[in-house]
């Protein structure tokens, strides 16, 4: 891992069994290779079968034409006289008219077919999301479960079709699983619509697939399907307002959560921060990632975000923060009980 | 009366139409060989710089988590790497073709415009001076090529950036436009007699739709780019949904521009394979008709496919199913052209030599970054790869398979026209084995990478994805390909300072520019050839007027009528002149002004633009006996 924050190597090793739990827990069960080609979803399990079949017929053309071009280079006639007459309008219809429109007509036909499953979730959606596009990250809410907000992590429920609501704060972005569904992008003034739905529990990689600024290349976002009562849980948890009892350390960490620039910016559930400009970290210690995959969520990294995030995420909007080097271990462990 | 025995006539020609090298000549010039040889070299430099930006992104992508260039200069150099290319280097490449060849081709002796001619070329290279030189700054734009609003407005990028990229191709655009108009005029009116339609060489075909294409296309870009500027500038709210705009407009009017793009600039490539192929396959391209319709058919249509490049925008899957359908139809025109070129050469004797070994290399590219580009036109498969690198490997292997294979064999099949020497053959096919070696490895792995996720415009990934050690591949293949172009660049310059002096027509080449000397006497042809047939210079009649016609004295062209090419009388040509280059530089001063919101400025500058165009306009004061109302 190249990008480390400044204060990562000082506390790496009292911090790295409890980073490694961390990462541990919230990963679950390990992450699938993002890919079209390993498509878990119905909406890209249905595009995969496309691919191969234009992907054959591709090389089938591609042998035609190869075959053609060998045979004209290989039977290569004694240069010298030029060659009159022989117009091969035959050949010429036949192989570029009416054997492309053919095969076309019938690709033409499957994408229409396939353009229609896209369009709406195999049964109905039990499960609605709203999903927000920011520079550079992803702001999750569940409509149906009061204070169910998360950032750059989706769960859904295996098994059953997800209705996915796409809207954005400032430019436009694209949602992008590619295990699971085709692109939707996020645009202004427009509420578009797309779904998931996949018979393979798993953690899926998602990425913002429409230039968006600087750091689109790190706008990356989870979506982990889970068996449906690990999803209920998962969601009772997310929906909670911050209970955790403290110890000392921990609350003087949520005091200087509260008193400084943090929550001008953040909110925790349940605190009295409730800025609305970054994501909301009521369960910021139970994520995937910080910075939206761009680095691992662990102590180090953490503290690492929170001094100067700047040389994690460049152009990122939060500022490098002043915490003291008294606070910032308390700020961290206060952090990490957010679940 | 003929040639041979009238060296007198030929020195008084030589008076007439020469410009004697100096100062004053090279501003003033209004030749269309100097003028296309200048387009070629400027846009040659302009293809250098964009090239070596693309080094540099490779090397910062070689690795996961690289640390080469910042994001923000990750993303500068990716803007101007296509938005160079595709503007200042593949149609002003292709307008330097079109420039030297067409009124070659059609026995012409120039351009049917020869001021606005240069007064074109000034202004393209200013508009590429003005946009490179920001990249100096620092201040490159750094939206992408395509521009897409809210990230290129105002609140989201404030620098100066994305007003050079507006004012830049507004600026740009005058120049395309009335190349596109000279194109079209010199074809319809400057045909040498004889030469009715259905015996234009197919180059010339191409470039005139290509010419219509531009016509009708860019204003969609003008008009978006200057509201761009004014949502910028003065807060117009174009593109605002917040006070009524809307930022989908912006994608409307980009594509109706962007997709007749692609074959603005594949289309003069397609017209260079034809005019090659027939020299190899010592026979004429089969099926001209086919090829003639399938060139209109291509320009048509190309404006009716620009939703494909929104289909993840949410649009009504209705006209989602109409824009697929166009989309996939086009490629069947695309296909009879390809078809075409299998059955000449299995129909010809082929002669094997660097322009036809490019011209192999282009069909082995061109045919399969075709099957991806009918992928595109499904849907649904669209929505899966859109904005990966599987389309950043699709677009290359039509642009530059499709495109610059074509260019490189025209660079060194019109080498001896142009410059009046050969080129070294042994050299030359090290450069085409390096390039075509070095492009397929660069391209091809990413079709994997955008299978596997990978989006474009990234400037970095992380190295758990898979994705480095296609990255690393494609890297290697980048460093071979630019070994492989600098080949190139060698062998031109090695050509024309050292290369044994090129016979009139050393391959045997069926149209007319073969008929006169390299490189081409100021005039052109001294005989204005006549035409019989689709392959002038295969037919003895032409050959033979041009040795022993009657020659076209003073500095006069003829002109022809639009369809069948019978003489309508002659004209004289414009003299040459500086104040091509003036209006360019008043035009210059506006486009300055308004990026430095020197508003004073522009407004001198555009009194100068007046001042200047009012002199160019101005009637020369003529007897009445000339002015034909005595």
């Amino acid at each position: 891992m190249a990008r480390r924050g400044p204060l990562a190597g000082v506390r790496r090793c009292a911090l790295m069994a409890c980073g490694l739990l961390l990462v541990g827990a919230a990963a679950g069960c390990s992450r699938e290779a993002q890919s079209t080609l390993h498509a878990s979803g119905d909406g890209a399990r249905r595009i995969e079968g496309l691919w191969w079949l234009m992907f054959w017929i591709s090389m089938a053309i591609f042998a035609e034409v190869m075959v053609l071009l060998g045979w004209a280079l290989w039977r290569r006639r004694r240069a010298g006289a030029r060659v009159r007459g022989g117009d091969a309008l035959g050949m010429v219809t036949v192989l570029g008219v009416v054997a492309p429109l053919v095969i076309l007509v019938v690709v033409y036909g499957l994408g229409l077919r396939d353009l229609d499953a896209l369009a709406a979730p195999p049964q109905k959606a039990s499960v609605t999301v709203d999903v927000m596009g920011h520079q550079w990250w992803w702001e999750i809410h569940y409509p149906d479960r009061a204070g169910a907000v998360t950032a750059n992590e989706m769960h859904i429920p295996v098994g059953e079709s997800v209705l996915v609501r796409l809207r954005m704060a400032d430019v436009q972005h694209s949602f992008w699983v590619p295990n699971l569904m085709p692109k939707t992008d996020l645009i202004a003034g427009k509420l578009n619509k797309t779904w998931l739905r996949t018979d393979r529990a798993g953690s899926y990689r998602a990425q913002c697939a429409e230039y968006c600024g600087q750091q689109h290349a790190f706008m990356a976002l989870l979506v982990v399907a889970e068996p449906r009562a690990s999803f209920d849980a998962w969601l009772a948890r997310t929906a909670q307002p911050a209970t955790t009892t403290l110890t000392a350390a921990q609350a003087r960490g949520k005091a200087v959560f509260e008193q400084s620039s943090c929550a001008s910016c953040h909110t925790v559930r349940g605190t009295s921060a409730v800025g609305t400009v970054g994501p909301d970290l009521t369960t910021i210690g139970s994520r995937w990632s910080l910075g939206a995959g761009a680095a691992p969520n662990d102590a180090g990294h953490l503290a690492g975000w929170v001094v100067n995030s700047q040389t994690i995420k460049p152009g990122n909007a939060m500022p490098p923060q002043p915490v003291s080097a008294q606070d910032l271990p308390a700020l961290l462990s206060y952090l990490q009980t957010l679940k | 009366m003929s040639v041979s025995t009238e060296p007198a006539k030929l020195d008084q020609l030589e008076q007439e139409w020469g410009e004697r090298p100096s100062l004053h000549s090279w501003f003033s010039t209004v030749d269309h060989k100097r003028i296309g040889r200048r387009y070629m070299v400027t846009a040659g430099i302009f293809f250098i710089i964009a090239g070596l930006d693309a080094m540099i992104m490779r090397t910062q992508l070689a690795r996961p988590n690289a640390t080469v260039l910042s994001p923000e200069e990750y993303d500068q150099l990716f803007t101007m790497h296509g938005t160079a290319m595709i503007f200042l280097f593949s149609t002003p490449m292709f307008f330097g073709f079109g420039n030297f060849l067409v009124p070659l081709m059609i026995g012409a002796r120039d351009m049917a415009f020869p001021r606005l001619n240069a007064f074109g070329y000034w202004v393209f290279a200013f508009a590429g001076i003005v946009m490179f030189s920001s990249q100096l700054v620092g201040k490159a734009p750094d939206g992408g090529w395509f521009g897409y609003v809210p990230l290129t407005d105002k609140p989201y990028s404030s620098g100066i950036n994305l007003d050079v990229y507006s004012l830049g191709l507004l600026f740009l655009g005058v120049s395309t436009t009335i190349g596109a108009i000279n194109f079209i005029v010199t074809a319809l009116k400057m045909r040498a007699p004889g030469m009715s339609l259905n015996r234009v060489p197919l180059f010339v075909w191409a470039i005139v739709a290509t010419s219509f294409m531009v016509i009708f296309a860019l204003p969609a870009l003008n008009v978006a780019n200057a509201m761009l500027f004014l949502d910028r500038r003065f807060g117009a709210h174009f593109f605002d949904p917040a006070h009524g705009g809307n930022t989908l407009l912006w994608q409307h009017l980009f594509w109706i521009f962007g997709h007749p793009d692609v074959y603005i600039i594949v289309m003069p490539a397609l017209g260079i394979v034809s005019a090659v192929l027939p020299a190899f396959c010592r026979r004429g391209v089969v099926a001209y008709p086919l090829l003639v319709l399938s060139i209109v058919t291509i320009s048509i249509i190309s404006f009716g496919v620009w939703v494909h490049h929104m289909f993840a925008t949410g649009l009504p899957q209705l006209s989602y199913s109409f824009f697929s359908a166009a989309s996939t139809l086009i490629t069947i025109p695309s296909g009879i052209q390809i078809f075409a070129w299998l059955a000449t050469m299995l129909r010809g004797r082929i002669v094997v030599r660097t322009p036809f070994l490019f011209l192999v290399g282009f069909i082995v590219t061109f045919v399969l970054g075709g099957f991806t580009g009918v992928m595109f036109a499904i849907t649904a498969f669209d929505q899966q790869v859109t904005d990966s690198y599987f389309v950043v490997a699709h677009f290359h292997y039509v642009l530059f398979g499709g495109a610059v294979f074509p260019m490189l064999a025209g660079i060194y099949f019109w080498l001896p026209k142009i410059t009046g020497k050969m080129y070294a053959e042994r050299l030359s096919r090290w450069a085409f084995w390096l390039i075509f070696l070095g492009f397929n490895t660069t391209f091809f792995p990413m079709h994997i990478s955008g299978l596997l996720g990978m989006p474009r415009r990234i400037y970095s990934y992380p190295g758990d994805l898979g994705w480095d050690v296609w990255n690393l591949i494609s890297t290697i293949g980048a460093y071979i390909l630019a070994a492989g172009l600098l080949l190139v660049l060698i062998g031109v310059i090695h050509a024309v300072r050292r290369g044994a002096p090129a016979e009139d027509d050393p391959w045997g080449g069926d149209t007319l520019e073969w008929g006169t000397a390299s490189p081409p006497p100021p005039y052109n042809f001294a005989v204005v050839p006549p035409v019989h047939g689709l392959h002038p210079m295969w037919d003895e009649r032409t050959t033979t007027a041009l040795a022993t016609g009657k020659v076209l004295e003073g500095h006069q062209a003829m002109t022809t009528s639009e369809l069948d090419g019978q003489v309508e009388g002659t004209i004289e040509m414009p003299e040459e002149s500086l104040l091509p280059l003036a209006a360019a530089l008043a035009i210059l001063v506006v486009v300055l002004g308004l990026l430095w919101s020197w508003y004073w400025m522009a407004g001198v500058g555009a009194l100068f633009v007046f001042g200047t165009v009012a002199r160019w306009l101005w009637p020369p004061e003529r007897s009445p006996e000339e002015a034909g109302v005595a």
